[in-house]
């Protein structure tokens, strides 16, 4: 089921926010000032905070990922994957822009 | 404050750099120099005598400086010696007649070559070996005769003889020991050396005691030797190298303690038994020994500069009398106990008749270390022996591998990993191997150029080869993990891009990037970026295009806690607050269900608060006077400050208003990491001063500045960088004090560390915040005053411009608080719940007004 979060133009290009889809936080991203768009969890599983979303977008490997706020882990915008640690991975979720708004689903 | 006048006897190698030292690495405004040189020229380089032969001209060995006088105002009296110290009246009287006052001296006659009392010692054509006018005169006798004679075999002796071969004599070289170089070299050394030299042209006699030197007249030479066995040697010329001794003369009948094998008696600062007298180089006597070589005399004028201003920080502890040289055309090296004197010591030789190769190691009796070493005729491996003895590194197990040719296989290669960075590598100039790996690190690539930053391996050169291979190394590392580059998507150092983005006027991360670096960019050049362009334009930090660059911190302006809430910590200037203050703190908090304590940095702070209701905290906040405290950010945090002479008994100055008054000077000002100042109101230092990145101590006479001091995980004490400041003095270094490290420190790099990465460390800092001889002073002002003019409390911007307020939120689509915060009881407030209570406590977010 695909659920409209907000407007597009409501993230800043180059940083992330949180939306809340059922009871799941889901932390968007808009790496670019375009419509790409990526959505893992919102829950740095290392302190089991709710802080994904307000971490800094980066590039390594040729990959985007997002650094935890905390501690700076780094998880790949794509599908979650942990850099320092695979099984602290979260999960990802499917987003796409329709219309100008963001849709997630869940 | 008057200026210290100060007298200095001798300008020779060891006086010119007690020179340098004092006026280039001191504080030159504050003596008043004059420099008695008894030679007919200033300073020149005794070391490379023998190159005026080839070169003919003084200049070459010159060792001032072009307009080095001038430049410190310093009076020279060339042809002028001191004849006598009347250490009563303070004054000193030369042979000109002149009589002139001191407040302190310092001695630095050097030595003079000892001639034995031979008969006939006294002729015209007998000569010594020190001065250019000894050479002049050697040169001259020369042309015309034919022949000529050193009598002495030691390093000067064999060092006279080339000269005299050079100048087309034919050479004998007459040594009273069995050996020569009886000082450096061991009897098979001696001998190996003595083979070489004769197989040059020049012949040696050894065990030759000369008892008279007769005029001869004759055509086999002006002169004839007469020697003890009976034999004889005739001659034109007659060179006296028969040792040299501590010039000290003067310094007797002056009244000053002088050593029974002579020289000038000084203690470990080379102070001699006068306290204003001061005594360097090879007129001094050490724990009675004086010291026959410039590296020693080069230390003691190190240490003599330092005390005399006052920093005391140096000692002398002896030298190393280790020295590699090249006689005749014949490398030699000497290095430690190279006759293996110390009881139960082993050696292990190695020797080549064809190639006229001598090698011996001394080890210490359980074989663990090298304590000695002589090389003839191949000196490649002197520097890592001498390393090796130096640093006390451990010896292989089989310690003759060290000297064996390497077609012998496994030779054992230290490798100057091996030795630690404070290593001295160049004993000429007392440069470390730290100091070469920073100038490379800084650009020098090539031997040139570290000889050229760092004076190394410009003295005898017996480092150079070491040199290369610290350079090297360093070169491979750079190679492997080119440390200094910011990450993957800048190949500049942070202290590089702070300078281009200054000086092309950039000013957002995308212009930067799109100048200077690639790809998307990341967690660690973002942010420092983001400071960078922060600390140059001080633009308002949350503009969209700066948003994405910010640490979350830096974002939310708030410190985030481990639970995603932030903290609220409103700026207290010096640790002052009204009660009307606290009150409205105390509202806040307990409006916003805030935990509340007294942080570190002697101001309040407010836990707890979720990110949607910060405009609001800080409106109120705000609305009562208050403004951010910057607690999240890479800038000045507080200064801490005691209470200073207004309250307290002891206090000499107001630190409270000096502490409030810095604080709103530099507050909002973004650095390369935090920073924390202190102001104590008199020594005994309440506020703790000297652990904070600037602290400032009431004296007297003003305030003393000190740098680069540090708390936290790595404690460090401040360096004193000035003192006796006047107020307005006081801002203007530290105005450029901050600039200067904004723009050169690296990526968080905190003060503490970037003073002690700094190549001269707070001398050289002293260099470009006090007597600016960067010339940048007034530039670092200037930057200084246009950020400063730009301040404005984010959190006032950020609570008028209601459009910003939606980022708080946390949910994009949701008014709803974070529903993962919660908060358990303690101690009369509350603690974040641990993820494990967080699953048995029904959430219920914390209502707000
Ligand atoms: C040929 C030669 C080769 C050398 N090679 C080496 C080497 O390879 N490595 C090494 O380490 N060392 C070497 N040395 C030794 C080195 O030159 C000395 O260690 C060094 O010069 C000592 O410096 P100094 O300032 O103490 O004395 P000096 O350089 O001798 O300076 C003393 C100065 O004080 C002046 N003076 C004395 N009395 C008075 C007075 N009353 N009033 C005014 N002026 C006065 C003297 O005229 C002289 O100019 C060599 C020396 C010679 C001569
Ligand atoms: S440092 Fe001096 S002035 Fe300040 S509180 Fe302590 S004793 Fe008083
Ligand atoms: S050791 Fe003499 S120049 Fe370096």
């Amino acid at each position: 089921m695909w659920t409209t979060v907000c407007e597009l133009k409501a993230i800043v290009p180059g940083t992330g926010v949180c939306a809340l889809v059922g009871d799941a936080q889901i932390a968007i991203f808009r790496p670019h000032a375009d419509d790409t768009v990526y959505a893992i969890a919102n829950i740095d599983p290392f302190a089991e905070a709710s802080v994904l979303s307000r971490g800094l977008i980066c590039e390594h490997q040729g990959e985007l990922w997002v650094a935890s706020p905390l501690k700076k882990q780094r998880f790949r915008l794509r599908d979650g994957l942990c850099l320092e640690n695979r099984d602290y991975s979260v999960a990802s979720y499917a987003v796409r822009v329709s219309d100008g708004r963001i849709e997630v689903q869940s | 404050m008057a200026k210290t006048r100060l007298i200095v006897v001798g300008n020779g190698m060891v006086g010119q750099r007690f020179l340098e030292e004092l006026c280039e690495k001191g504080n030159p405004a504050a003596f008043d120099i004059t420099v008695f040189c008894a030679e007919p020229r200033v300073a020149y380089d005794r070391v490379h005598l023998s190159s005026y032969f080839s070169h003919h001209t003084d200049e070459d060995l010159s060792l001032v400086k072009p307009g080095f006088f001038e430049k410190y105002g310093i009076s020279v009296l060339v042809g002028e010696a001191v004849k006598q110290i009347d250490t009563a009246q303070k004054q000193v009287h030369s042979n000109k007649g002149k009589i002139l006052p001191y407040d302190k001296l310092v001695m630095a006659t050097g030595s003079y070559p000892w001639v034995p009392p031979i008969a006939g010692s006294a002729h015209h054509e007998c000569f010594v070996y020190r001065t250019i006018e000894d050479l002049n005169a050697i040169e001259s006798a020369a042309k015309q005769g034919k022949s000529g004679v050193v009598i002495g075999g030691g390093l000067l002796g064999l060092e006279a003889a080339g000269a005299l071969k050079a100048l087309g004599l034919d050479t004998h070289v007459v040594e009273y020991a069995p050996v020569l170089m009886a000082e450096q070299l061991d009897r098979m050394g001696g001998e190996m050396l003595r083979r070489k030299i004769n197989s040059l042209g020049v012949s040696v006699h050894t065990s030759r005691n000369t008892v008279n030197i007769a005029m001869h007249g004759g055509r086999t030479g002006l002169h004839r030797l007469n020697f003890a066995d009976g034999s004889t040697l005739d001659t034109d010329v007659i060179v006296f190298s028969t040792g040299i001794r501590p010039q000290d003369t003067l310094a007797r009948y002056s009244g000053l303690f002088v050593s029974e094998r002579g020289g000038i008696v000084i203690n470990d600062q080379c102070v001699t038994s006068n306290p204003d007298i001061y005594a360097i180089g090879e007129c001094a006597s050490w724990h009675g020994q004086y010291f026959g070589l410039v590296a020693p005399g080069y230390k003691m004028a190190q240490v003599a500069a330092d005390h005399l201003l006052g920093r005391k920080e140096l000692n002398f502890t002896g030298a190393d009398m280790s020295a590699k040289l090249k006689l005749l055309g014949v490398s030699v090296g000497s290095i430690g106990d190279a006759h293996g004197r110390t009881p139960g010591s082993r050696n292990y030789i190695f020797q080549d008749d064809q190639a006229g190769i001598y090698k011996k190691i001394v080890v210490s009796p359980d074989g663990t270390k090298l304590i000695g070493a002589v090389l003839v005729g191949d000196v490649d491996d002197y520097g890592q022996l001498l390393q090796m003895k130096l640093n006390d590194l451990p010896v292989p197990e089989h310690p003759d591998t060290l000297i064996l040719p390497s077609y012998a296989g496994a030779k054992p290669a230290m490798g100057v990993d091996a030795l630690p960075a404070s290593a001295v590598i160049c004993s000429c100039f007392d440069v470390s191997k730290q100091r070469i790996a920073d100038a490379v690190a800084a650009g020098c690539h090539t031997v040139a150029a570290i000889k050229a930053e760092t004076g190394a391996g410009t003295g005898c050169g017996g480092c150079v080869p070491l040199i290369a291979q610290v350079l090297n190394a360093e070169l491979a590392k750079q190679g492997f993990e080119v440390k200094n580059h910011l990450c993957e998507h800048f190949p500049h150092s942070r202290q590089e891009l702070f300078h281009l983005v200054k000086v092309g006027g950039l000013r957002t991360f995308g212009e930067v990037l799109a100048r200077h670096g690639h790809g998307y960019g990341c967690e660690v050049c973002k942010p420092t970026v983001g400071s960078i362009l922060a600390t140059v334009h001080n633009d308002y930090i949350l503009k969209p295009e700066h948003t994405p660059l910010q640490d979350t911190n830096d974002v939310f302006l708030g410190n985030m806690q481990k639970d995603g809430t932030y903290s609220v910590i409103p700026r207290m200037a010096g640790g002052e607050v009204t009660p009307e203050g606290l009150m409205t703190v105390a509202q806040v908090a307990k409006d916003f269900q805030l935990y509340t304590k007294i942080t570190g940095a002697q101001r309040i702070g407010l836990f707890g608060a979720h990110k949607g209701d910060l405009p609001e905290i800080w409106r109120r906040l705000i609305d009562a006077g208050f403004e951010t405290g910057q607690a999240y950010g890479k800038s000045l945090r507080m200064v801490k400050t005691c209470v200073g002479s207004t309250w307290c008994r002891f206090g000499v100055q107001d630190s409270v208003g000096l502490g409030v008054e810095l604080e709103h000077r530099y507050k909002g000002i973004r650095t390369p990491h935090k920073m924390k100042f202190g102001v104590s109101g008199c020594t005994r230092e309440c506020a703790e001063a000297q652990g904070k990145d600037v602290g400032i101590i009431a004296s007297d006479a003003g305030w003393n500045l000190f740098v680069g001091g540090n708390g936290g995980m790595k404690p460090r004490h401040a360096d004193l960088l000035a003192s006796d400041l006047d107020h307005d003095t006081l801002l203007r270094y530290l105005d450029r004090f901050l600039m200067f490290y904004a723009s050169t420190a690296d990526k968080l790099q905190r003060t503490a560390t970037w003073l002690e990465s700094l190549d001269g460390g707070i001398d050289y800092l002293r260099e470009v915040i006090v007597d600016d001889r960067l010339g940048l002073g007034a530039q670092l002002e200037a930057d200084m005053m246009e950020v400063r003019a730009k301040y404005e409390c984010e959190w006032k911007a950020t609570v008028e411009d209601t459009s910003q307020h939606a980022r708080f939120a946390h949910f994009i689509n949701s008014p709803a608080h974070d529903p993962n915060v919660a908060f358990v009881p303690a101690r009369e407030q509350h603690r974040p719940a641990s993820p494990a209570e967080r699953k048995i406590i029904p959430i219920k977010p914390v209502e707000t007004v």
